[in-house]
């Protein structure tokens, strides 16, 4: 039962990943992109994993793709054809097979052991997720954590003199 | 418990298709979400092996993946917005003032 949701969710996920990528609207691409957002979410459900669905939602689908679509609508751009010349399409989807071959050819034959870290079913029961995360961000990645906050402030602050007619 | 494969060959099969829109569309906001669907690609390969191997040291990662692309999601459309005033056009082409 859990196999065939996976399938269907996975089906979906690259339908609306195909949809992104052939829409000739902007708007369109935008909103299956939304879509397969939804998907990896609930596939990170699937995976014991639902802080990490919650911030999939709440920061991409929305807002970094609330970021997008105004950035689309705030140029205007429309439905203009933007599909480069045949052979450039066939290069693409050439280079697209062969890495999809050698991503498929070593996921599938990297044998993985399933180690027993400290994330076991017993360990997610009796803390939950979000718990274990937050333990692990807040003593051994502290430091990548708080340099992060200086990451973001300095994007806004780019941000925001890029955007500026004159600063 | 579904298969860690089943995981890793949907992660593989998004990021070829993020691949092809990277390398075949002209739009450069298109151009930019297809980069989002690799990052995503990539992030599910983290978190089903973090869950594989019962390590939480992935779903990290995917934490400062998913910070760093907020970042350069405001950084980029600021980039755009401020070529699209110089240029009035979106396309990838037309960006070659530093093409040799």
């Amino acid at each position: 039962m859990e196999i065939l949701f996976f399938l269907f969710v996975a089906f979906v996920a690259v339908g609306s990943g195909i949809f992104v990528v052939t829409c000739k609207n902007p708007v369109n691409s935008a909103i299956a992109l939304v879509n397969t957002f939804f998907c990896l979410a609930t596939c990170y459900v699937l995976l014991d994993a639902p802080f990490m669905a919650a911030i999939q939602l709440i920061v991409y689908a929305g807002a970094i793709m609330v970021l997008i679509i105004f950035v689309i609508m705030l140029l205007n751009i429309g439905t203009v054809d933007v599909v480069k010349s045949s052979h450039a399409v066939a290069g693409g989807a050439l280079m697209a097979v062969l890495i999809g071959i050698q991503a498929l050819y070593m996921l599938n034959r990297g044998e993985v052991a399933n180690l027993d870290g400290p994330m076991t079913e017993s360990a997610l029961r009796e803390f939950g997720h979000t718990e274990l995360l937050a333990r692990s961000l807040f003593t051994e990645f502290l430091l990548p954590f708080e340099v992060t906050s200086i990451l973001l402030l300095v994007a806004i602050v780019g941000a925001v003199v890029l955007a500026k007619r004159e600063v | 418990m579904i298969s860690v494969n089943y995981f890793l060959v949907l992660s593989a099969i998004l990021f070829s298709i993020g691949v092809f829109g990277v390398l075949t569309r002209k739009n450069a906001i298109v151009v930019f979400m297809c980069v989002e669907l690799m990052l995503n690609a990539v992030n599910l390969t983290f978190i089903a092996l973090s869950r594989h191997l019962g390590n939480m040291d992935g779903q990290i990662f995917v934490f400062f993946v998913m910070a760093v692309a907020a970042a350069e999601a405001a950084v980029g459309l600021a980039l755009m917005i401020t070529f699209f005033r110089n240029r009035e056009t979106l396309d990838i082409d037309d960006a070659n003032t530093l093409k040799w």
